[in-house]
Formats: structure tokens, C-alpha cells, sequence
């Protein structure tokens, strides 16, 4: 397989070790490294790379450049909350601080420009600079001439620089609407089955068989695979369970060579994994707790969606209430529901068609606070006063995410709100006050 | 001031050197306005002095109440953090995703309550577990890099700008950046002890107080920041959440709760901690304030009904202990027995006056001798000699209540459909407003009493000896002597019984037939079993209890004294009601300008009233369309800017020269 990564100017058993720590991506790896060329050649301005979390980008990219010792400086988007720290990295990695130390306030573009050429005449390019800029999708969120700008870096600068693009999403979703210089491709696809088992079964644990820890990926794919194909978490998946699968190997009870009765011990198990630790619902630390204690036990961690009542104050519940009636139903059928003596309401012309069930599937509508108010004096049954902590509850609800308010929190004349709790949530809430709901709904009439 | 110059103009006044203007403090306040200002200063003393009594013990209670699991949590940020700890040689260490211990704290959504656990939280942390806590709220977190400052700022005890800020001291830039805090860490923990490799270090603790309020970009960017620093820096987050756990999810996709270990820690209900602070602040003779039942209720109310929060409930009392003391000149005796009877002996007349005119020393007057009503309307001396006896009175009645209350307590509060209230402060409320057996419930409950199974009224009466037991009162030990006599004789029951249970032996169903139509025989001829008799006197025994000690407050000479009863003041001040506010303002200014010339008949509103109140008069008047052009005559056209800002009328374009009115009613 050595065979793909190939090139003149390295020696080959130098290719060789880097090949070794890169299983399943010599592909990638090999095209990567043509396009590179040797460390004294120019290379392509912009490479930008593409692939789903975890299939190998920032690994591929940092031991080619590491191994092959290349001058390379890696910047993460996501740290960068201002366009001065990654310009500052970038200085303080290839030309060292004194550099960074030359930025002004709030740089420009062109300060760093500037700069970048100011040391680049000091201290000319002999080998290709790399700068990787990892989750490259939030440039897009920074200044917009910052993406066009560092696609062609090597232009303005006039020195051997590569950037190098690592992104989950496609190039498509970039391209900015002026144009731009359009980068090097390359995607990194998904691994499949059994490059994931090939890569899984690499890091086998020390006092076990190589062979055995590799059935053990076996089985933990055949649970897994269907759900998860993140290198990253079937890894962690695979070393929180390592030990109850060996379980019965340490009391004596099975063989090494026993898989079936192997996989008959750890597949519930892993299954349960599956619904309850893969998903945060229960925490890697309780998961290896539950796993020392008897099975008995197990039903005393609860997952976090398991606490999913509220408690809130009597008129919030009210609110709450109301406000969901108001995001639900249809503005003029509130006359049929809350007036007493609404008179007749012809049936056809009450329900429409369209209208009829397709409330809850479109989402709940925005409501001005007059009509809030209007359906809450309308549902509590006693009497209350306008008060200000009622008004106030408002707001706690917005707050608590329980209410969305619609526009911008500073039109104070007109407020909108939404409801942003599901049917679910209501229906528990309003049976605690004794409040038939679904009698209220439009959609449910 | 005044000047001699007959032009008109701008004149400037020095003020005096002598008199500068005392700066005024809360005791000033306090006796301004005061009623009855003869002994106002004392009353202000006694009001601080009992306040302070009253706010240790709820910071106390606070402590307590936080204890369980501000220690779980402590215990939690001590745990040596799984990923950061474990030497590289450790295989399911090393093969393990790096997480950010999490800790999940459910707070409930009384939210303006939290801000005292944190506060306690985050002092106990750095007492105990590590120096290096920062917490953040929402609303100063706007954007990443905010949140990025404030954390950086508090962890670091420096002020680093959000762009750019440069400490001379290393003429180095420091930037916001999470690698500078990896930095500052190092070299911090580097200082205090040179072998780091083998001593735990101490966790870097994030608290997000109120993480719905969190906007979900800046969280997940955050995060995602952190771990790639988790293998550097050990880091630890604590949310703060309102609602319920699973926000967490919403507000986090899986990408990124997967990099946290998020364990759950559930506070204390709100409602139970409300029923702490009853019991420890009100349910007790240690204070001598106390409530009356509109105002427990009007509290109490606001509490469900409105916020769940405790702190405001605690205020709502320290409110009414402020107007007890404020508005009641005789507040004077509501202090500690040896106080109060010194300070029945300063009364000065006017307040003996007062006495006199206090309803239930006028009821109690009516009951005395004629000769005895005569000395006591009559003689100063006298009355202080009485008054120091009611005083006394008072609180032993007070004394004896609150063991007699809580032992109503357990024995109804298990009953079905809790016919007298399933928490003590709903039947505190009954056993204020009037004599609480006079109640159609209470006769229910003790219905309800006497058919109670042996083991269950047993069990009862032994919780009710055990509150007795800590009682000091005389009257209560009497009490306590016949309680534990009642139960010696149930236990007696039991030898007695125990042999005649035949009819476990041998039961066939002719057997049982007979002895079923016995025992219908014997219940229709009311032949009681012992443990009938016995229930029944037990049951009796504590009828009287009731009827000797729970009689209302306004029973008592004197309560007047302890006992703050202007329930509407408190409504006023803490549920307020804007509209109504604005209403008066407008139909009746004299209620807050106080001025003479507004004083006027129902429904007219004065010449001298401010113009906005003529408007609105008018306007309420008019129909839906108002004819400005009208109004124009009559008043200038700032007072309907005015009501157009108040929200009264609005503009319309259906008709030149008009406004739409807003507001219910007219023609």
C-alpha cells in the first residue's frame, strides 16, 4: 500500500512511517502529497479539503506536515473570535512572536499583509508554508473579504504559502457572490465498515489478544454501525465497554476462543449503551459506575430527558396555557372558544378544510400580547388582576425558553411571542391545573 | 429664597455653611412619618434588632437547606477529572474521548433565588476544592467573545480587553484567548508546588448560572474551544438550569454534548423550602412578630400564584415587619419578654390611650369586674401592672399553640383528602381566622380520627410526644405525661388482646360466618372493644388540646401588638397593580399629589387638576373617534401626547383631526 505514497523528493522510508499512521486514507494522503510537491517546490495556492466529522482531515493533514517537518501554522476558526487572533497565530507560527508583536489594534487585512510581506523579506520561503485553518466554514462569518483574500494568499504575499481549507461542509456553500479564486478540491469520504474495524482493531488493549479485542470491534460494529460511524465516539464507546466484555474472561467462565458466548454477555449490553450513554443521557462516569454494580441496581440512574417535568407558578401554567391556545389556534376561532354566548357558528364555515389538523404540523404561530392576555383572563377560572407580576411572568417565561418572543426584544409597544413547549409538555402542565386542553384545540376538534 | 432685586432673572444662592444638609440614613426615614413618633427611635432599634435575628436564621436555613447537595457538588469538582488526571500508560484512559466534566444543577424556576446558592457554591469551592472560579450570566455574554473576557477576566483577576490589551509588566500581548488562560494556569500551578505530576490540580470551575437564557451559538463554540484545551487545562462547567435537564439537549446538538460528562444534580423543591422558612421563622415562639392569616395568605399566594421564589417571600416579610413597626405605636412591646415588660413601664399616656382603644383590650375590659373596668380605664399604674400580665400571657399562649399545632398537623395530614390542609401553613391560616373547631372539616377530620387503624394512630400519637418532648412549658409537660400515658395504655391493649386471637387457627367458612355476624351483632349493639374506648378517648383528649390551645390570636388581649394584619398594605407594595395605579392617577389626583385644591366630589375632577387628567376625563366622555379639534379649545395638546404615551388614544388616519380611543366603555 506504501506504493501510493510516493514521492522524488522524500525518502521512502520516511513515506513509508507516515503511511503507517494513516490507515485507510493513502488515497487521500497520496493525492495530497502530489499536489504538494516537494518541500522547495511551489505549490497550489488553496486546497480545500471536505469530509463528515471524524473521517480523518486534520490527522491526514497534521502528520504529513509534522513528519515530513514542514513550516506549517494551524489555526482553528472557532477560537478565533476576532479576525486579529488569527492573524496573530498565524504570524506567531511561521515567523515566531516578535512578528505577532507587530500587529496593530484591530488589524486589517492589509496590516497583515503588510507584515507577512515585511518578514517574508527577511526571511524568504526556502520550503512551502502551510497554513491550516481547521472548521473553515465559520470564515464565511467573518469579514467578507477574509475568504477571497486568503484563497489567494500566495498571490498577495508573493511567497511559497498553501492554505489549506478544512471544512464538514461542501465548497458550494462557500463561494461568495462576487467570485472568487476557486480552491483545490479534495474529499475525504466516509470509512466504510470495514476500514472502520481495521482502524478500531489497531489499538488493541495490552494484556488482551490482538484477536480478541478485534471480535470485540466486531460485535460493538454490528450494534453500532447503523447509529454512529464517528471514528471518534466508537472508540470511546468501545473503551467504556471493553471491560464488561472481558468480564467473564477474568472469572474464568468463558475462553478467549468462546465468541458466540462472548457476544451473548455483551450484546444486551452494548445495546442499552446505545440508548443511554451514546446518546448523553446518562454520563461516561455513572455508565462505568453502573457497570461495577449489580444488575439490580441499574435502574437507579435516570437519563437527563427522564426529568422532564417543570415546575412553574399557578398564572404560569395559565400563561403557558394560553399562550400555546394562541399559537395553535386560528385567531378567529377564538370567538367559539372562549365567548359563552358565541352564538351560532355555521359548522362549515367554522371548519375549514385547509385549516383542520394542520396547525400542529406547521409549527406554532406567532400571537400579539393582547390576545395572550385576552385567552389567559378567559381560561383561569378566577379572578385575577392585572398585575405587574403577571406581566413579569411573561418575561420569566421568554426567558426560560418556555416562550419565544418574535422580532426584536426591544419593540415594546406591540410585543409577539410564540410557544415554544410541544403537545406533550402543555397536556402534562394543563392536567396539573385540571384543564382539559385538547378540548381547546382547533386541531383536535 | 428671596431676593431684593425687582428684575426678573437668574439669581445664584451659596448655600450656608451651616446648614449642610444631614445626609439621611434608613433610621430617618423610618421615623419620618412615623405613627405615634414618641418612642420611634426605640421602635427602629427593635424593628433592626429583631430583622437581624430573623435574616441570620434564614441565611442559616439557607445553609442547611443547600447543604446535600452543594457537598455532592463539591464532592464532585474534588473527583480527580477522569481525562486530565490518568498517566498516558493507562489504556481505557488514553483510548477514552477527552470530556468536560459537566455538572447539570436543576434549580427550579424560582431563578431569583439562585443567585444566593451560587454565591455559596462558588465560596465553598474556592475554600475547598480550587482557587479558580469564574461564574457567568447570560445577558453579559452576548456574544463568544464576551463570554470569552468575563471568564478569562474572572478566573484571571485582570482586565483583558476583548481586541487587544497589553500588560506592561511582560510587554507581551494577552489575548482572550483560551491558550492564554493554559498559560496563566501553568504558570500558576507551577508557583505552589514544584512535583505537580503526582498532586491532583486544581480544577478550573466554569458556573453558566443560567444556561436557558444562554444564547446556543456562544455555548457550543465555547465548548467546542474547551476541549481542545481538556488535555491542558482541567476544566469543569456547572449549569445552572431552570427548567429541566433535557434544555441541555436542545440546546446542544450531539456533536457537542458528546464532548461533556454531564452528571445531574437535583436541588430541593421550591415549595419545600418555602415550608422550611414557615417553619423556622413563623411557626415559632422564638419571634415575637407575627402574621396574621390575610397576610400569610396574601404572601403565600404571591409565592404559588406568582414566582416560586423564597427570597421574595422573605422580603414580603421583612416588608410587613417594617410597616408593624412603622405604622403600630404600641410595636414598642413587641420584643423579648424581659424587654417588652421594661418597656410597659415607659408607656406614656397617649399610649395607654392606645391600649385602651386596641380591640381586644377593650373586649377585655367588657369581661371584667365593674369595679375592676373603672381602675382599669382610669388608673396609668394599673393598666401597665395588667398590661405587663397580658404581655406574659401572650407568650406563654404562644408557648403552648405552636406544639399543639404541629401535633394537629401529623395526625391530620395523613387522613384522605386532607379535610384540615395537607401542609401546616394551610391550617395555621385556619387556626388564625377563627376557632378552628367551629370548622365543618376539622369535625370531618376528627370523624376521620376515630376510625384511624391501631398502628397508624399509634404511630401518630408517638410523633406527637416526640414535638412535645423538646417543650419547655409547663402546661406542655402536663400534656406530654397524658399523651404517654394514653400510649402505655395501647400498649396494654396488647397483652390483653393478644390471647384472644383464636380466630387465626383454624378458619373454615362456617367459622367465619359466625364470628362476621358477632361482630355485626356487637357493632349494633355499640359494644365497644377496648381499643375502641381507647381511640375514642384519645381522640377526646386531643379535641380538648385543640380547644384549650388553638384558639385564634384575636382571642388574646393585646395581639395587636405582635400581630400585622394590613394585608392590603402588603398587596399593594409587593403585587402592584400598574393600570389601577395609572386609573387613580388620573380620575382622582388628589390620592397621590395630596394637594387640597384637587379634593373633589365622586366622578368630577377639579379646575386645578394637571391637564392630563382633564383629557382623560374628556376622553372618557367621548366615543371611539375623537374630534381633537375640539379638545384644542379646551387644553393644550401635550396632555394628549400624553395619553397617546400612556396608551389611552392612538392616532388614526380614518378621519383628519381624530384619535381612536383605546380604552373600554363610552358612548
Amino acid at each position: 500500500m506504501a506504493a501510493l505514497l510516493q514521492h522524488p523528493c522524500y525518502e521512502e522510508e520516511r513515506l513509508r512511517r507516515v503511511a503507517d499512521k494513516l490507515p485507510c486514507r493513502e488515497v487521500q494522503a497520496g493525492t495530497l502529497l502530489s499536489v504538494m510537491g516537494g518541500p522547495e517546490q511551489h505549490s497550489f495556492p488553496s486546497i480545500f479539503i471536505y469530509g463528515h466529522r471524524a473521517s480523518g482531515k486534520s490527522h491526514v493533514i497534521h502528520m504529513l506536515l509534522r513528519e515530513l517537518e514542514l513550516p506549517h501554522a494551524t489555526v482553528s476558526c472557532v477560537e478565533c473570535v476576532s479576525v486579529a487572533l488569527l492573524f496573530e497565530q498565524v504570524l506567531l507560527s511561521l515567523f515566531g512572536c516578535d512578528a505577532a508583536s507587530l500587529l496593530p489594534r484591530s488589524p486589517s487585512l492589509s496590516d497583515f499583509v503588510r507584515i507577512y510581506r515585511q518578514q517574508c523579506s527577511h526571511s524568504p520561503a526556502v520550503q512551502t508554508r502551510y497554513i491550516v485553518m481547521e472548521k473553515a466554514e465559520l470564515l464565511r462569518d467573518m469579514d467578507a473579504n477574509l475568504l477571497p483574500a486568503l484563497l489567494r494568499l500566495q498571490e498577495l504575499v508573493q511567497d511559497n504559502v498553501t492554505v489549506i481549507l478544512l471544512s464538514e461542509i461542501v465548497w458550494d456553500k462557500f463561494r461568495p457572490n462576487t467570485g472568487c479564486f476557486e480552491p483545490l478540491q479534495l474529499h475525504f469520504p466516509d470509512y466504510s465498515k470495514g476500514e472502520l474495524q481495521q482502524i478500531l482493531a489497531q489499538d488493541s488493549h495490552p494484556s488482551y489478544s490482538a484477536e480478541l479485542y478485534s471480535s470485540y470491534i466486531n460485535i460493538l460494529l454490528g450494534v453500532f454501525y447503523s447509529v454512529c460511524r464517528d471514528l471518534r465516539e466508537l472508540r470511546h464507546l468501545a473503551a467504556l465497554n471493553f471491560s464488561k466484555f472481558c468480564e467473564p474472561l477474568e472469572e474464568g467462565k468463558v475462553k478467549e476462543s468462546d465468541t458466540h458466548k462472548l457476544w451473548r454477555n455483551i450484546e444486551p449490553h452494548l445495546k442499552k449503551a446505545m440508548q443511554t450513554v451514546y446518546l448523553r443521557e446518562v454520563s461516561s462516569v455513572q455508565w462505568e459506575q453502573l457497570q461495577q454494580m449489580e444488575e439490580k441496581d441499574t435502574g437507579a440512574v435516570r437519563g437527563l430527558s427522564a426529568h422532564a417535568h417543570v415546575e412553574l407558578p399557578y398564572y404560569s401554567k395559565f400563561l403557558l396555557i394560553a399562550a400555546y391556545l394562541a399559537s395553535y389556534n386560528p385567531a378567529r376561532t377564538d370567538k367559539r372558544f372562549f365567548v359563552k354566548h358565541h352564538g351560532k357558528v355555521r359548522k362549515t364555515n367554522f371548519l375549514k378544510k385547509h385549516e383542520k389538523t394542520s396547525n400542529h404540523l406547521l409549527g406554532p404561530k406567532p400571537f400579539p400580547l393582547d390576545r395572550l392576555l385576552a385567552i389567559f383572563y378567559s381560561v383561569v377560572d378566577s379572578r385575577v388582576a392585572p398585575t405587574a407580576s403577571i406581566f413579569s411572568q411573561i418575561s420569566s417565561l421568554v426567558t426560560l425558553q418556555l416562550l419565544a418572543q418574535v422580532g426584536h426584544d426591544d419593540q415594546i409597544d406591540a410585543p409577539k411571542y410564540k410557544c415554544a413547549v410541544s403537545l406533550d409538555f402543555i397536556r402534562a402542565i394543563s392536567r396539573t391545573v385540571n384543564f382539559d386542553i385538547v378540548k381547546y384545540l382547533y386541531d383536535f376538534l | 429664597m428671596s431676593t431684593s432685586s425687582v428684575s426678573k432673572g437668574c439669581f445664584v444662592f451659596k448655600p450656608s455653611a451651616k446648614k449642610k444638609k444631614r445626609t439621611l440614613d434608613v433610621g430617618d426615614y423610618f421615623i419620618d412619618g412615623c405613627e405615634g413618633s414618641g418612642n420611634s427611635e426605640l421602635r427602629f432599634k427593635l424593628c433592626q434588632s429583631l430583622w437581624d435575628k430573623m435574616k441570620t436564621e434564614t441565611e442559616v436555613l439557607q445553609d442547611e437547606l443547600n447543604r446535600k447537595i452543594l457537598d455532592r457538588l463539591l464532592e464532585f469538582a474534588g473527583r480527580p477529572s477522569s481525562t486530565f488526571q490518568h498517566g498516558a500508560d493507562d489504556w481505557a484512559a488514553r483510548m477514552r474521548a477527552s470530556e468536560i466534566p459537566t455538572a447539570a444543577l436543576v434549580l427550579g424556576v424560582n431563578v431569583p433565588d439562585h443567585d444566593m446558592t451560587f454565591q455559596s457554591l462558588s465560596d465553598l469551592l474556592r475554600q475547598s476544592v480550587t482557587p479558580h472560579v469564574a461564574s457567568v450570566q447570560a445577558k453579559e455574554c452576548g456574544a463568544l467573545k464576551h463570554l470569552m473576557q468575563r471568564v478569562l477576566e474572572r478566573l484571571m483577576g485582570t482586565v483583558v480587553s476583548a481586541e487587544h490589551a497589553s500588560t506592561q509588566l511582560h510587554n507581551k500581548r494577552v489575548h482572550c484567548s483560551l491558550g492564554t488562560l493554559c498559560d496563566w494556569y501553568k504558570s500558576k500551578t507551577k508557583v505552589g508546588g514544584k512535583d505537580t505530576a503526582n498532586q491532583p490540580q486544581p480544577p478550573v470551575v466554569i458556573i453558566f448560572k443560567d444556561l436557558e437564557a444562554f444564547n446556543p451559538r456562544v455555548l457550543q463554540d465555547f465548548i467546542l474551544i474547551c476541549s481542545r484545551y481538556v488535555e491542558h487545562l482541567p476544566l469543569m462547567f456547572i449549569f445552572g438550569i431552570a427548567t429541566s435537564p433535557s434544555t441541555i439537549q436542545h440546546i446542544l446538538p450531539h456533536s457537542v454534548s458528546s464532548l461533556l460528562c454531564i452528571e445531574l444534580f437535583q436541588s430541593l423543591s421550591c415549595t419545600q423550602h418555602l415550608s422550611t422558612v414557615i417553619d423556622k421563622l413563623i411557626l415559632t415562639p422564638q419571634f415575637p412578630f407575627k402574621l396574621s392569616g390575610k397576610v400569610l395568605q396574601v404572601l403565600v399566594g404571591i409565592f404559588l400564584y406568582h414566582d416560586f421564589s423564597v427570597r421574595n417571600f422573605i422580603k414580603g416579610l421583612q416588608l410587613s415587619l417594617l410597616e408593624h413597626f412603622h405604622s403600630q405605636p404600641l410595636s414598642v412591646l413587641c420584643c423579648r419578654k424581659k424587654e417588652a415588660l421594661a418597656n410597659v413601664l415607659q408607656l406614656s399616656h397617649q399610649d395607654l390611650e392606645s391600649v385602651r382603644q386596641l380591640p381586644s383590650f377593650r373586649r377585655y375590659v367588657e369581661r371584667q369586674e365593674p369595679q375592676e373596668q373603672v381602675n382599669l380605664l382610669t388608673d396609668d399604674t394599673h393598666i401597665k401592672g395588667v398590661c405587663q400580665k397580658l404581655i406574659k400571657g401572650l407568650r406563654k399562649y404562644h408557648k403552648n399553640f405552636y406544639p399543639i399545632l404541629r401535633c394537629l398537623h401529623t395526625l391530620t395530614s395523613s387522613l384522605p383528602k386532607y379535610p384540615l390542609g395537607k401542609q401546616i401553613r394551610e391550617l395555621y391560616i385556619l387556626c388564625l381566622e377563627k376557632n378552628v373547631w367551629e370548622n365543618e372539616e376539622y369535625q370531618s377530620a376528627m370523624q376521620l380520627l376515630r376510625m384511624l387503624a391501631r398502628d397508624e394512630l399509634v404511630a401518630s400519637l408517638q410523633t406527637c410526644a416526640e414535638i412535645l418532648k423538646p417543650v419547655k412549658a409547663k402546661k406542655m409537660r402536663n400534656v406530654l405525661d397524658q399523651l404517654e400515658d394514653l400510649l402505655a395504655k395501647f400498649k396494654q391493649l396488647d397483652k390483653i388482646t393478644s390471647p384472644e386471637k383464636g380466630l387465626q387457627k383454624k378458619t373454615d367458612l362456617f367459622q367465619l360466618q359466625k364470628t362476621l355476624l358477632e361482630m355485626k351483632e356487637s357493632r349494633r349493639s355499640k359494644k365497644m372493644s377496648p381499643f375502641e374506648i381507647l381511640r375514642n378517648e384519645a381522640v377526646d383528649f386531643i379535641d380538648s388540646l385543640v380547644r384549650c390551645y388553638l384558639a385564634p390570636p384575636e382571642s388574646q388581649p393585646l395581639n395587636e401588638v405582635c400581630y400585622y394584619s394590613s394585608s392590603a398594605v402588603v398587596r399593594r407594595h409587593l403585587n402592584a397593580t400598574p393600570r389601577t395605579s395609572i386609573q387613580t392617577a388620573l380620575s382622582n389626583p388628589y390620592h397621590y399629589l395630596q394637594n387640597d385644591t384637587l379634593r373633589s366630589e365622586d366622578g368630577t375632577v377639579s379646575n386645578a387638576a394637571p391637564d392630563i387628567c382633564i383629557v382623560h376625563k374628556l376622553h372618557l366622555e367621548c366615543g371611539r373617534l375623537i374630534n381633537l379639534y375640539d379638545w384644542l379649545e379646551v387644553s393644550c395638546s401635550k396632555a394628549v401626547s400624553e395619553l397617546e404615551f400612556l396608551g389611552f388614544i392612538k392616532s388614526t388616519k380614518q378621519k383628519t383631526d381624530h384619535v381612536a380611543r383605546l380604552t373600554w366603555g363610552g358612548c
